[in-house]
């Protein structure tokens, strides 16, 4: 399987473009609260999910799953299921052509499809085809395994300790441990006159979309086609030729519409490939999607975390030392845990130290989920910010700005190509009223009142490869042929405001194809914040190649110089000579050859500095002294994102990622029950995300919106996974500021809060 | 094939299924302020077998034979094509699949199909005029209440129903109007505001 986008250790590159465009000086379309392009589709129920295709002739498919957290299957007796009425095809291991490797490290795969070690409840037995789901639930129920119980353990602590039960051969600690290291600690505590340190833990978090996990496949001949609900077609086309040894050109995966991934969709899953496999057998179109329960254990989550932070500050809020030790459990296959990124990184601080730990536990494998490891990390260090700050006497905004970086510390000391962060603080203060929120503590009954605040950064910025092409009809209406996935943050609208932008094209009269590894153009998956800033380029770019042709054969027809003319409002204009103009629609070029194609790539990303997107924001909160309830009163979120394409669907990413984080620390929690190594809230009934009930009406999103053009030529920088990093943090803080209690275990559930407040009254 | 005949047959028990079924559906039902289903005339029917239904479904009737295991979700999307109205868990948690039952909002999975029979049902395709949107759909497309638009129909039928329980409702009505619908995107914020606004569109209208 081919790695994700952040694990590769190259800068991917695609062909520098031929000019180097100018930033926007001023827009028309860009920036605008403009609704969806495809939101009629979305709201009338008519956009087509992979769920909603049904095929002729199509079966239905379902994977039978180990019950036990760690056991070896002895035997697998189908004879029963295979004879079930509606059954048309049993695949388990002794399939040969189900012996396909899986789960891979440096050194090659550690499992395989039905690999007979399960090391997690919820690996995969076997599968059925049957005519009706209802069929193929029936046929699993009728499958015997027979299996060997092993010691299991679900603890990282127990994990790693001597003699604890074994997943892998060679213990179930993950490749050592890994420090970052500059200056010396040890001076820089020396120099502390204020010196904090706590250990925090974090829940593990499952990603949990509305749209559960799941794919079509459909065979002709020799060539596959696979509708898949995933966040980047191009990841699932090479992971899928890969296990079936099938030239790219043979595999094509298709994903328009897709219900949520948050990463767990970022690669490919093993249903997939069963899917494409049992298709094959049975020559029939399969349609394989798991269940709600499944996806809790199967197909990624947020690992929990342990974090001692120690930092140090003089009393003038610099920043002396700090020392995070880290320990993280990946699950039973590898994975990373790391969090340390923002300690190295987020402030200016000399002396710094980060020492990580991964281990393997007898659970699902990890994934990336919506900026992994950030959100964890800022759950200690801002956290522990917020105590400094506390120690010298500083208010915490103003801590924050005594040592907002200029430079990545952690990249070598190359500046930013921006930083927005002392605008996030600052501006975002005062829209939310920061000093008067602060203003003592207020008690209304039971209820106690406070305010807390939380700064970020986000790691990866996006950059190439990505190729898109742009088509100009004879008619002036335009098609956009990218490869990006919309995962819901509104990439095809933001797309199409470009392509608007540069040709004066109503949105309307755009039409897009993407995600389709058939007919679009290569580009990577849909997540880490870097579809926006990593393709919007790529389509400008396409867009503007389509301009200069245009212009060329306007020149011609006007008999001027290609640099006198100019493009405005669908008609070509001779600098100087008002009556010297061509209608498009009379363009003679045009007319003869019907089409005119652009093709554009992103250009690389500056060499000598580095992006990453900023953001901080504020939480109001309210605490029940006796119940431990905490009402969110209300949230801000201010971010520098680069430039704000979309006021609206940058909102809505906003309050969207704060949402997402009011889950991570308010309730979720993924419990593994010691005595059997089982989920036992693997639903949403006991894993519970947040409802409307759990979310302020009160939400303001305050856009930084200063473009980043030393990055790419549309100034943009990510925002999906920003926007979720600091909320549990900024709730913790505001928590603290009402109770006085320092809350280190994530989620801040009410049973947790109201021992917590119970032993507080207890000291008196 | 369906059997209409007495105890003894073994089956199924639809009012001891129903009652019990019904009476979950009371506690979970999204924004419901009716009553649960009154339970219907006792019918025995086979487990495994198929029986006859009729069912209205946006003012259309269609006549299907059904497992008695099958839900009313799984027959409006993989018997009757109705597409848009979605699985996101299929026990009761989502609300992905709510559809208005006899202009109620109810969850499609927690529903078996013969229990539908002799209700009239309203899907996301029925609150269309046509190929037009109606007004809670507008709203939504102008708020930008939606983000991967996956749990968007159930929260559009959620929010159609509450309409036409209370025309006018308070944002605290709406929040507890949509509570049994979960969106994993995080859209709530901008789905009250176009909850809020297409109440004031149904007004003018
Ligand atoms: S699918 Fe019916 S409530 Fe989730
Ligand atoms: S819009 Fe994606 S789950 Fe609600």
């Amino acid at each position: 399987m081919r790695k994700p986008y952040f694990l590769l250790k190259t800068p991917p590159t695609t062909p520098e473009p031929a000019e180097k465009l100018a930033p926007w000086a001023e827009t028309t379309v860009v920036g605008k609260p403009l609704p969806r392009v495809d939101a009629y589709e979305r709201v009338s129920g008519s956009a087509v999910y992979a769920l909603d295709l049904f095929l002729p002739d199509m079966l239905y498919a379902a994977i039978l799953r180990c019950p036990h957290a760690h056991a070896i299957v002895k035997k697998v007796d189908t004879a029963a299921a295979t004879k079930m009425p509606g059954v048309r095809a049993v695949l388990t291991d002794s399939d040969t052509e189900a012996r396909i490797p899986w789960y891979f490290t440096e050194k090659g795969p550690t499992s395989r499809l039905f690999d007979p070690h399960c090391r997690y409840e919820g690996e995969e037995i076997a599968a059925v085809a049957a005519e009706t789901p209802h069929q193929a639930a029936d046929a699993l129920r009728a499958i015997v395994v027979e299996y060997e119980e092993l010691p299991f353990v679900v603890d990282l602590d127990s994990a790693l300790k001597p003699g604890a039960p074994l997943i892998h051969e060679g213990g179930n600690q993950v490749e050592g441990t890994l420090v970052y290291e500059r200056g010396d600690i040890a001076k820089g505590f020396a120099d502390a006159e204020a010196i904090v340190e706590r250990t925090f833990r974090t829940s593990c978090e499952i990603h949990t979309p509305m749209e559960v996990h799941g794919s079509v496949a459909k065979w002709d001949g020799n060539r596959l086609t696979v509708w898949d609900t995933t966040q980047g077609v191009f990841q699932v086309q090479q992971s899928l030729a890969d296990a079936l040894r099938l030239p790219l050109s043979n595999v094509r995966v298709i994903g328009q519409y897709m219900g949520g991934g948050f990463g767990s969709k970022l690669e490919i899953s093993k249903h997939t490939v069963i899917a494409a496999i049992l298709a094959r057998k049975t020559a029939r179109p399969v349609k394989l999607f798991i269940s709600r329960e499944e996806s809790f254990l199967c197909v990624g989550n947020r690992p929990a975390n342990t974090m001692s932070l120690k930092a140090g500050v003089r009393k003038d809020g610099t920043l002396t030392a700090m020392h995070l030790i880290n320990r993280g459990a990946v699950g039973a296959y590898p994975g990373w845990a790391g969090v340390g990124s923002q300690v190295a990184d987020l402030y200016t601080c000399a002396h710094v130290r980060v020492e990580e730990t991964c281990g393997h536990i007898n659970a699902g494998q990890e994934r990336a989920f919506r900026a992994p490891g950030f959100p964890q990390c800022s759950w200690a260090l801002e956290q522990v910010m917020d105590e400094l700050a506390a120690a010298i006497g500083l208010d915490p905004v103003e801590f924050r700005l005594t040592s907002i970086p200029v430079v990545s510390q952690r990249q070598g000391g190359k500046p930013y190509t921006s930083t927005g962060l002392r605008q996030c603080l600052v501006e975002g203060a005062r829209a939310f009223g920061w000093d008067a929120a602060r203003g003592g503590h207020r008690r209304n009954g039971p209820w106690l009142r406070g305010a807390g605040v939380a700064a970020c950064q986000w790691g990866w910025p996006g950059g190439p490869p990505s190729t898109v092409i742009v088509r100009y009809f004879a008619d002036g209406s335009v098609s956009l042929n990218m490869g990006a996935s919309d995962i819901g943050t509104g990439t095809k609208t933001i797309m199409a405001m470009v392509v608007a932008e540069e040709l004066g094209v109503a949105l309307d009269r755009i039409q897009i194809e993407h995600a389709d590894t058939g007919t679009t153009q290569y580009a990577t998956p849909s997540g880490g914040s870097k579809t926006v800033p990593s393709d919007s380029p790529a389509v400008r770019a396409a867009a503007v190649a389509v301009k200069r042709k245009l212009l060329a054969m306007g020149a011609e027809q006007l008999e001027a110089a290609e640099d006198e003319v100019v493009l405005k409002a669908g008609e070509i204009l001779v600098a100087g000579s008002p009556d010297k103009k061509v209608r498009l629609a009379e363009l003679e070029g045009l007319m003869n050859q019907q089409v005119v194609i652009g093709v554009g790539h992103r250009e690389q990303n500056p060499l000598d500095k580095v992006t990453k997107p900023f953001g901080a924001q504020f939480a109001e909160v309210e605490v029940n002294e006796r119940t431990g309830e905490v009402r969110i009163l209300r949230l801000l979120g201010a971010h520098d994102s680069g430039r704000v394409m979309n006021r609206l669907t940058y909102q809505n990413q906003v309050f969207g990622g704060m949402t997402m984080g009011i889950g991570f620390g308010m309730t979720e929690r993924r419990v593994l029950d010691r005595q059997t190594g089982k989920m036992v809230n693997s639903n949403w009934h006991d894993y519970k995300i947040p409802t409307a009930m759990d979310v302020p009406a009160d939400l303001t999103c305050v856009p930084i919106d200063v473009p980043d053009n030393e990055f790419n030529s549309t100034g943009t920088k990510g925002l999906g996974e920003p926007a979720t990093i600091p909320t549990a943090a900024a709730i913790a803080n505001a928590v603290y500021a009402a109770t006085g209690i320092r809350v280190t275990d994530a989620p801040i559930n009410p049973t947790q809060l109201a021992s917590l407040l119970a032993d507080q009254r207890k000291r008196g | 094939m369906s059997t209409h005949g007495d105890d003894e047959k073994g089956g199924v028990s639809r009012r001891g299924f129903l009652g019990g079924v019904a009476g979950f559906i009371g506690v979970t039902a999204v924004g419901s302020t009716a009553e649960a289903t009154p339970v219907p005339k006792a019918e025995i029917y086979e487990a495994s077998g198929l029986s006859k239904l009729t069912l209205q479904v946006n003012g259309r009737t269609h006549s299907l034979l059904v497992e008695p295991r099958w839900t009313l979700l799984y027959v409006l999307r993989d018997r009757l094509g109705l597409t848009g109205t979605k699985p996101g868990c299929e026990r009761g948690e989502c609300g992905a699949c709510t559809v208005l039952f006899d202009g109620v909002t109810r969850y499609s999975c927690m529903t078996l199909a013969l229990e539908a029979e002799g209700h009239e049902i309203t899907t996301i395709e029925g609150i269309m005029a046509g190929e037009a949107l109606g007004p809670v759909q507008q709203s939504f497309a102008d708020e930008d209440a939606f983000q991967c638009g996956y749990c968007t129909p159930g929260q559009i039928v959620a929010v159609e129903g509450l309409l036409r329980q209370n025309a006018s409702p308070s944002i605290d009505e709406v929040r507890e109007g949509v509570s049994g619908n979960l969106c994993r995107c995080g859209a709530y914020g901008h789905i009250f505001k176009a909850a809020m606004r297409a109440a004031a569109m149904k007004q003018v209208s």
